[in-house]
């Protein structure tokens, strides 16, 4: 047996250090930034574009800001004036309705928020949930305009701010919803002139802007109707937003029930199921669920829709903002403002878009091979 | 000999024949309707009279008495309201045009910018989309008005953005060249350039059906379409001259000024669409497979090429149709300029109404002109698509 020297060790290769211009720190940004002339150019532009930018709004929004002060005029600078939403945010969130009952309308919100966050959970998804919305919604109703259980009766004019977004919204997706189905069953009907006067409503609302169904909700409803009857302004804007959402819900469902093999309404006829039974045990439940992603990108259409209630006066979260700006003792505060109120529709926005990409990628993995 | 009768297959009762009951229904259904319309025709008749409010387009013929801030063509208030009207649809239609050339070239980029290869672009372009695609088009035109209108400084103070470009609160101020009677015969030098361009790309094509060689029809197009006015250009002897906006007194002097109505107005409508197209862009350049490339590599195309015989025709098919609808809501999103008091055409048509009180009369107008610039857009965008799409036996 040969003797083997433990002490005269083979002398292990120098460990070798990763080589540094492919890995690590260096190789990363070799490989994104600079793997080609162009691209160290545009990376150099961007940059350059991040330092004009990024430092000043940073200054301005952070550094140089005031956030204290008693009025406006202690709060002119070079930065923002976030005192001014300190002052104000109540105001922004929850617009007119009485000031020492402003929990009704917080609970409203925190109520709104609960429902929804409750239907993007698909273990709920099923009968329990078409029970709780009703009850959530007769909650709504209950908080905002009061009137029993000793809480103090507030018409609909007070309704404001953030609650008021959110109750168009909601309210006019649920309601547009059956209207939406009945619209695009009527669009793919045997019967002509159902499918003329289907076809005519839904090309007829998309055609046109959401402001005219909304002046035309505010200014023409009242003549529509018999003497003697009138109709809230709050409740006109809900029926044009109803009104106008049903027309592109209905496109996308359209779409849901073209995605139906026909073998499947075939099998229905076959078992002997009318048009309504068939329609409503076979067709709808997977035409539905097909297209519940473009109804989130729907539904996230109509909450940023709801800013448009400012032209016919109505107090939604915008035209709260844009009302505390005119306040004479805060002057020429409008970016702060709006930076502040883009960012509550941004989280709402990210939020359902996140949520509706997730959804997609999770209902497609049947699909996906 | 017993008969034997064959039994004809009974006709259903009638309340069972299928054709029946379709005819009866639809008959109610538009009785149905018809009586709901009748009913909401006959409301609107009998509180017009109760309110004495005229019907009838009569009121287009006054005198509409009321001022616009800004007008492509010649008004003033003596004019009746149908000239105040067609002020109206000119701005809607201007900054509409507008927005949709600028909207495509800004989400063409940022699209194709999102699937760069450099990280800090890609990034970047990630977040103007996320960002701007959330927020509501009512509250990024009110922050532009507020920028431009409220935040800029006065002329005195404007901000130089370019060297003659200005931004103060009495809106962009930029040079515009003063007429030149050479302007007129280079634009007819474009065009004759653009005919020939096409002849010779004819030309070129049935060459090469012919005898296979190619021919760079891009560069000699390029070539005649920029060269022949370069050359009436060159010949006038370089006549250019620009009219340099200066401070005079309060206020800018020369240049052209957009007022900071029309540049919210633009700037929103472009950064809020330009999101929506940038990601059509993307998905439409992501759905071409990337096999489609390498055959094209295999061919021995080069990128440019890979890019425009492979790739591009058979994003376009993808992309064009959702564009489309982005096109569409971009013009209707234009009547937002209501809200920043832009003269666009439904609130020309709201300050008419307010005025007349005849509401179902200018909203019908606004309704008939919207519906027009829909199915317009839709028939062109269309005829397009049908060019770029998969022709199938």
């Amino acid at each position: 047996m040969a003797d083997i020297d433990i002490a005269e060790e083979i002398p292990l290769p120098a460990q070798q250090r990763p080589p540094v211009v492919t890995s690590g720190v260096i190789g990363w940004l070799r490989a994104n930034l600079f793997n080609s002339v162009f691209n160290t150019i545009l990376t150099i532009l961007a940059v350059y574009l991040l330092v004009l930018t990024v430092p000043p709004l940073i200054r301005w929004a952070f550094i140089d800001a005031v956030w204290d002060a008693p009025n406006g005029q202690a709060c002119r600078g070079e930065g923002a004036c976030w005192a001014f939403i300190g002052e104000k945010w109540r105001f922004i969130f929850f617009g007119r309705f009485p000031y020492d009952a402003q929990w009704r309308p917080l609970f409203v919100v925190v109520i709104i928020i609960g429902l929804v966050l409750a239907s993007c959970d698909r273990r709920l998804w099923g009968r329990r949930l078409v029970l709780l919305w009703p009850a959530g919604l007769v909650m709504v109703g209950v908080l905002m305009s009061g009137g029993v259980f000793g809480l103090r009766y507030v018409p609909s004019e007070y309704w404001s701010g953030l609650p008021l977004t959110l109750i168009l919204a909601v309210v006019g997706m649920l309601f547009a919803f059956p209207f939406a189905i009945l619209l695009a069953l009527g669009r793919r009907s045997n019967l002509p002139a159902v499918r003329v006067v289907s076809v005519a409503y839904i090309e007829l609302v998309r055609g046109v802007p959401l402001i005219t169904v909304l002046f035309m909700a505010s200014v023409m409803l009242p003549l529509f109707l018999p003497e003697g009857v009138t109709i809230d302004k709050l409740l006109r804007a809900q029926v044009a937003f109803i009104l106008f959402a049903a027309a592109y819900l209905a496109e996308v469902i359209r779409g849901g029930l073209q995605a139906i093999p026909k073998g499947q309404i075939e099998a229905a006829d076959a078992l002997g199921l009318g048009y309504w039974r068939r329609t409503r045990l076979i067709v709808l439940p997977q035409a539905l669920a097909m297209v519940i992603p473009p109804l989130v990108n729907n539904f996230i259409g109509a909450f940023k829709n709801t800013s448009l209630v400012l032209i016919i006066g109505l107090f939604d979260l915008l035209n709260t903002a844009n009302t505390a700006l005119t306040d004479s003792n805060w002057q020429g505060f409008a970016s702060e403002t709006y930076v502040f109120v883009a960012a509550i529709y941004f989280c709402f926005c990210f939020f359902m878009s996140r949520y509706s990409q997730r959804l997609e990628r999770t209902l497609n993995r049947g699909h996906r091979r | 000999m017993a008969v034997q009768t064959v039994a004809t297959p009974s006709r259903p009762a009638p309340w069972r024949d299928p054709k029946i009951r379709a005819i009866a229904v639809q008959v109610v259904f538009v009785a149905v309707l018809a009586a709901f319309v009748a009913f909401l025709v006959h409301n609107t008749i009998v509180n017009l009279r109760r309110q004495n409010i005229a019907t009838g387009f009569g009121f287009l013929d006054r005198e509409a008495a009321f001022g616009i801030g800004e007008s492509l063509i010649p008004y003033s208030p003596a004019d009746t309201y149908a000239r105040a009207f067609l002020v109206g649809l000119v701005n809607t239609l201007y900054v509409s045009a507008l927005g949709i050339v600028l909207a495509t070239l800004l989400g063409t980029v940022m699209g194709l910018a999102r699937l760069s290869s450099n990280w800090l672009v890609a990034k970047l372009a990630a977040i103007y989309v996320e960002t701007f695609r959330n927020i509501p088009l009512a509250l990024q035109l009110l922050f532009w008005w507020a920028l431009l209108r409220g935040s800029a400084p006065p002329p005195r103070e404007a901000w130089e953005l370019l060297p003659g470009v200005f931004i103060s609160n009495r809106g962009i101020t930029f040079p515009v060249p003063f007429a030149e009677a050479a302007y007129f015969w280079m634009a007819i030098a474009f065009a004759a350039g653009l005919v020939v361009a096409f002849a010779v790309r004819r030309w070129a094509k049935r060459r090469q059906e012919r005898t296979g060689q190619q021919f760079p029809t891009g560069w000699a197009g390029l070539g005649l379409a920029l060269g022949l006015p370069a050359i009436v250009f060159l010949g006038y002897g370089l006549p250019l001259r620009l009219d340099v906006p200066a401070l005079r007194g309060f206020n800018f002097a020369g240049g052209t000024a957009m007022s900071p109505e029309f540049g919210a107005l633009l700037i929103g409508l472009v950064v809020y669409t330009g999101t929506f197209i940038a990601e059509i862009v993307r998905a439409g350049i992501l759905a071409v497979s990337w096999g489609q490339s390498e055959a094209a590599m295999a061919l021995g195309l080069r990128s440019g090429q890979r890019m425009r015989l492979v790739v591009l025709p058979q994003a376009l098919r993808v992309i064009i149709p959702p564009m489309t609808s982005e096109y569409l809501s971009l013009t209707k999103n234009s009547s937002l300029a209501v809200i920043i008091g832009y003269p666009d055409l439904v609130s020309i048509a709201n300050t008419t109404l307010n005025q007349t009180g005849q509401a179902v009369e200018g909203i019908a107008m606004i309704m008939a002109v919207y519906l027009a610039i829909s199915l317009l857009i839709s028939l062109f965008m269309n005829l397009y698509n049908r060019a770029v799409a998969l022709v199938e036996r």
